[in-house]
């Protein structure tokens, strides 16, 4: 049978852009798909007639330039659109609207405090202190600080220099900043409520974590550092749903000759005498090849996809505590118009961009509770969006797409609960009478609904507990100990085993950087050089 | 959830806000020149440039200033609370006058510079460019001492040139020649009272009037009828930059960056290094980034220098490189213009010390010229020279002449 140079394990946009870099270098790569679709948790389904989703990742901002560039994706149809507005919807009527211009911004905020309009200018010169310093991280290989290999040696120099680039109170801002909680952090800038509600959001995004927990501020920050064209912090709309990544991706691997198979998932990573050799199919096909990469969770791929008795027992520990709790839910709403939000004033932008209803962190945080109770919140954090005002291909003309990232949810549920159709119905539904509270039309608009409750994304995105991120990006979990300490450098303990999903540094989110950097690390294992994954300056 | 309130107000239209003076600026311009200053919508033009920068070196001429961020400090301890802040000792200042300061944050990089107005101990007036009332509130705490944000409730003209006196007596400002630079009146105006400083930022003799919004329009009408004779005409940005330039003024955001927007912490300076340490009074006690200040000074840390230069040729260095013996870089320009009054090609640069401080010779400017679509580049030599370039006598005489 034949043999491939690389088999890469899982269709998601890590793995495509894995597969895009090695097929670029001139090798023959497969990559192998569960799902009939590919797009992992990058994916747009059409589950009701005329209406394309964003079923799970539903905005672009973290991407990485450098990947597009390299691979051309452009040509392959992928245009990230930015979007402006977005805010709070207050529960006392009122709102803070989400300004681009720096001037109306400022005016905003006054209307809720005159302080916080000026430390909001303050506020993000600092958060573009700390971007500046893990930018460039993103795209290199975390350094082993226990090697003595001179690359090690010269990357933990490269951190130092960065470090040492910092005047001293930065540094000891860096410090702090990396632990502490994201409300801590915005206490030091912010007096009101709503100011702090609508930032301390970003920090909560995926993670099963609160407002006040620890390492949360951190969170922020990576939500902060994407760019769209060179804006540092915006966020854009994939043109036709964060499927087009993918399928960008996906066209640009078939066009440097690569071969997708979807269909059928691997059952099983074949290791023989210490060293992968292949993957054996669920419907029984097998595949062989010295180099195998799974772009699945580092849970899934070595707890589920390979018998542990291949892999060093510490190893398999560290893999089991790893923490990819899943906190978060998603709604994908097709709406048969738009909805109308009363107490925002006409022509309003706050829901062309991404609007929220929490307008505390005290309600946030007692969502936080909840999901330590064993139960979904009652008074959730949602992140909403309507892309179709202004991506035209998502849905019919006049009608609209709505989607509806739901924290806190938990992946088991409490006394004896599960996740079945009455209580996914009744997670859906504090959602949707949430919005309903602020959109008095709202319901009458559903004209159909897809809810993923952890338990959804885990089996249809494969993200074990349904964890967005693959795994929380806690500090404990961070750099050279993501996944796990000595396997931060997407080598795993089998020879010719790899690792390119989120699991990896710099982790989560549509970033494609994991991605790129294993196919850096696998191509100069294979001695092809470094023609790949540029380092970023 | 509770009833809905009224719609707040329009926040698409936050942002471009208009002075009281706008109607009036509208009316005057011919160029449609609007630039967005501080959230208000302010003239980068009216007419042409030329023609507006001569009228502030030959007649008078009007900028609306209403957009200036103008805080009131009131307060048993607002002296306590502006010396603490800034780096000179107001405690010196006599009431109704106005002093030029700045200030810096705790580690002595400078943060802005603008004017304190006093009219008594425990009544002050602020004035700068950048917003500064999360600084402010921040540095009053434990204090006894109000900070108020006026900058909307006070409408304000910059008022300068050589006939500005003799316009201002016209309007019937008795006394006025007698006012010194720096020293504040106030005059009955209409229904209410004008407030007026002898202060600018031009360089040369001027006003700043200040007056209740309400009465702004008032203001603008009767201050035009009184300079008919005096060719009076407003003006926008440009032509004022230009004539601060001459005046050796410093810009923020400019000339020196404000320390707390700086994502690279090299990009900051202190006030020795931006040629402000005239402003640094160590004497006085205790103030924001006094340690700093005094260990730089007495170890001689300070990296960079502020200077005047006087190049030649007649091309505006703008953002040029600068380099000593035409090979080792040294510096960069940070403001340049031909001087129309001095017919001179000048600039202010910074410059790596010792350049500028021990090493003053063999200073070259790299200047690219568009000419018709093709670049040439100019190694010109460059003198420093003191600043002001340009210090007309009428500038401090009082009482003025009346042209």
């Amino acid at each position: 049978m034949k043999k491939y140079d690389a088999i890469v394990v899982g269709a998601g946009h890590n793995g495509l852009v894995t597969a895009c870099y090695l097929a670029k270098s001139g090798l023959d790569v497969l990559v192998v798909e569960k799902h009939d679709y590919i797009g992992g948790a990058a994916v747009s389904l059409e589950l009701y007639d005329g209406w394309k989703y964003s079923n799970c990742s539903y905005v672009c901002s973290l991407f990485r330039p450098e990947i597009s560039r390299d691979l051309e994706l452009y040509k392959y149809g992928l245009q990230v659109i930015p979007y402006g507005g977005g805010g709070v919807l207050m529960e006392n009527g009122d709102h803070l609207a989400a300004l681009s211009d720096h001037d109306a911004a400022r005016q905003e905020i006054a209307r809720h405090s005159k302080k916080d309009s000026e430390a909001y200018d303050r506020y993000s010169a600092n958060l573009m202190r700390q971007c500046k310093f893990i930018k460039p991280l993103l795209m290199r290989t975390a350094p082993d600080p226990t090697s003595f290999k001179p690359r090690d040696l010269q990357e933990l120099l490269y951190l130092g220099k960065r470090f040492h680039g910092l005047s001293e109170p930065e540094m000891y801002e860096m410090a702090r900043f990396w632990t502490m909680s994201v409300v801590e952090f915005l206490d030091e800038y912010f007096e009101s409520d709503v100011m702090k509600a609508w930032i301390a959001g970003t920090g909560i995004i995926g993670t099963a974590l609160g407002p006040c927990s620890p390492g949360t501020a951190y969170v922020l920050l990576h939500h902060y550092m994407g760019e769209v064209d060179g804006n540092i912090g915006a966020w854009g709309f994939a043109r036709g749903g964060m499927g087009s990544i993918t399928k960008a991706l996906a066209d640009c691997l078939k066009d440097k000759g690569g071969e997708i198979r979807a269909g059928s998932g691997v059952e099983n990573i074949l290791v023989k005498n210490g060293r992968a050799v292949g993957v054996a199919l669920e419907n029984g096909d097998e595949f062989y090849s010295d180099t195998i990469i799974s772009g699945m969770d580092v849970k899934r791929t070595f707890l589920k996809t390979m018998e542990t008795k291949h892999l060093p027992d510490d190893f398999v520990r560290q893999v089991k505590r790893f923490k990819i709790r899943g906190s978060s839910g998603k709604l994908n709403i097709a709406l048969d118009g738009l909805p109308e939000f009363p107490q925002l004033p006409e022509g309003s932008q706050v829901t062309r961009g991404d609007f929220h209803f929490t307008d505390s962190v005290e309600r946030m945080e007692r969502a936080y509770d909840d999901w330590k109770r064993g139960t979904w919140s009652k008074d959730p954090y949602l992140d909403v969006l309507i892309p179709t005002q202004i991506d035209p291909t998502m849905a019919p003309e006049g009608k609209h797409y709505m989607t509806v990232f739901v924290q806190y949810a938990p992946y088991d549920l409490a006394d004896g609960e599960v996740w079945d159709d009455k209580n996914r119905e009744a997670f859906a539904e504090s959602t949707i009478s949430l919005i309903s509270k602020y959109s008095p039309n709202f319901r009458d608009l559903i004209l159909h609904k897809e809810v993923r409750t952890p338990l959804d994304i885990e089996e249809k995105a494969g993200l074990t507990e349904g964890n967005i991120f693959q795994g929380e990006l806690t500090f404990d979990q961070l750099l050279f100990n993501r996944p796990v300490p000595g396997y931060a450098q997407y080598r795993s303990p089998v020879k010719g085993l790899y690792m390119c999903g989120s699991s990896t540094h710099p982790g989560g989110g549509v970033m494609g950087a994991p991605g790129a950097n294993a196919a850096r690390e696998i191509l100069r294992d294979m001695g092809a050089g470094r023609q790949t994954g540029r380092q970023a300056a | 959830m509770t009833a809905m309130q009224p719609k707040p107000f329009d926040s698409r239209k936050l942002g471009m806000r208009q002075t009281p003076f706008y109607p009036r600026q509208m009316d005057w311009t011919i160029t449609n020149d609007w630039l967005l200053w501080a959230g208000y919508t302010s003239p980068g033009s009216l007419d042409v440039v030329e023609q507006e920068y001569f009228a502030i070196r030959n007649s008078a001429t009007v900028f609306d200033i209403t957009p200036m961020c103008k805080y009131r400090v009131s307060g048993p301890e607002a002296e306590l609370f502006l010396n603490r802040l800034v780096t000179r000792d107001i405690r010196k200042m006599r009431d109704n006058r106005v002093s030029y300061v700045i200030w810096c944050d705790d580690e002595g990089h400078m943060l802005d510079d603008g004017t304190v107005f006093k009219y008594s101990n425990t009544e002050y007036r602020l004035c700068c460019q950048e917003r500064q009332y999360d600084w402010l509130t921040d540095n009053a705490i434990g204090l006894n001492v109000e900070i108020q944000d006026v900058t909307d409730d006070i409408a304000a003209l910059a008022f300068q040139g050589p006939t500005t006196c003799r316009i201002l007596k016209n309007l019937g400002l008795a006394g006025v020649e007698e006012m010194k630079p720096f020293d504040i009146r106030e005059f009955p105006f209409g229904k209410g009272t004008l407030s007026v400083s002898r202060t600018g930022f031009t360089g040369d003799l001027g006003y700043e009037l200040w007056i209740d919004p309400e009465q702004a329009l008032d203001l603008w009408d009767t201050l035009f009828e009184a300079g008919r004779h005096y060719d009076i005409r407003p003006i926008g940005s440009h032509a004022l930059d230009l004539a601060r330039m001459e005046a050796g003024l410093l810009q923020p955001n400019v000339d020196f960056q404000s320390a707390e927007f700086t994502l690279r912490h090299s990009r900051r300076r202190s006030p020795f290094e931006i040629g402000m340490e005239w402003q640094v009074d160590f004497t006085k006690g205790h103030f924001n980034g006094r340690r700093a200040l005094l260990k730089e000074k007495q170890q001689g840390t300070s990296k960079y220098c502020l200077v005047g230069l006087d190049i030649e040729g007649n091309k505006p260095a703008h953002a040029a490189l600068i380099y000593h013996r035409q090979k080792k870089e040294i510096g960069r320009i940070t403001s340049a213009m031909w001087s129309p009054t001095l017919k001179t090609n000048i600039a202010l640069a910074e410059l790596k010390r010792p350049f500028g401080i021990d090493q003053k010779e063999d200073i070259w400017v790299e200047i690219y010229v568009d000419k018709e679509m093709k670049w040439e580049r100019v190694m010109a030599r460059a003198r420093i020279v003191s600043t002001p370039f340009f210090a007309p006598a009428r500038k401090n005489q009082t009482p003025p002449a009346d042209y």
